[in-house]
């Protein structure tokens, strides 16, 4: 399958889902700022790649997709989980690209200006989750 | 109003943002284990280090990147063990993936542990 986007999904997004996204993620950044400030940025920095919005995420993945076969009739209990599974099947692959993004930052950014770790770092996320994806696809890798 | 509570807030306020922008990417994209490597995305990373280089300077921004490598492992144990469960027992997605969020606190102890 290709990838594609599904604009249409954005209008199945409940408004009490987005405040649960942005509170999680503000919350979470808030507290990274906090720790790293009281104990320091070795102890900060593990908190940047906490999977803060994780569990929300794959929570509203599992019921939408239940609702989605709900709505033509089955029970999309299993369905939803699978699809929870298969989703956090993806972030596992996607830390391997998160700490090569981290990786850029404490090599780069000691040398280099921050306006050009920031793109060089989120590209080299980028290149390097769509290129382990794709790797999967070809079933190189195992799942 | 304090400095810190000014950036405090304004961590909290960028976070939001960046973590419903990518959460929304998850969202549309298709097919769902591509979407799923937004899951993963540095939403956090890229809200807060920008604040703490304007606040800290680079050499602090760049310990603190250091250590979310580690994070990373961390993370991936944690959705590895998380594709494991819902796989094999299919629970409910909720109290699987808060269930194991031990597994990243354990692992970036271990970690934290043996870098310092």
């Amino acid at each position: 399958m290709l990838v594609h986007a599904r604009f249409s999904a954005i209008k199945g997004i409940k408004p009490h889902e987005w405040i649960i996204r942005f509170v999680f993620g503000g919350a979470v950044c808030a507290l990274a700022g906090l720790i790293a400030q009281h104990y320091g940025p070795v102890v900060g920095g593990f908190f940047l790649a906490f999977p803060a919005i994780f569990p929300a995420g794959a929570s509203l993945i599992e019921a939408h997709e239940k609702q989605h076969k709900a709505r033509a009739g089955y029970d999309g209990t299993n369905r939803g989980r699978s699809v929870a599974a298969i989703d956090a099947y993806g972030a596992a692959m996607g830390c391997i690209a998160l700490a090569a993004f981290a990786l850029v930052f404490w090599i780069w950014l000691p040398r280099t200006s921050p306006w050009v770790v920031f793109p060089l770092a989120t590209l080299v996320w980028l290149t390097a989750a769509i290129g382990l994806w794709l790797l999967r696809k070809k079933r190189v890798l195992l799942h | 109003m304090s400095a810190q509570l000014s950036e405090t807030l304004s961590r909290f306020f960028i976070g939001g943002v960046t973590v419903s922008f990518f959460a929304a990417l998850a969202e549309i994209l298709r097919p769902k284990s591509f979407a799923g490597l937004f899951g993963a995305a540095p939403s956090i990373a890229l809200a807060t280090l920008g604040l703490t280089i304007s606040s800290h300077g680079s050499q602090y921004a760049a310990a603190e990147a250091r250590s979310m490598i580690f994070g990373a492992v961390a993370f991936l144990c944690y959705a590895a063990a998380t594709t494991w469960l819902l796989r094999r027992y299919k629970p409910p997605a909720l109290a699987a993936t808060v269930s194991l969020i031990p597994i990243w606190f354990a692992v970036s102890l271990a970690l934290w542990l043996a870098i310092r």
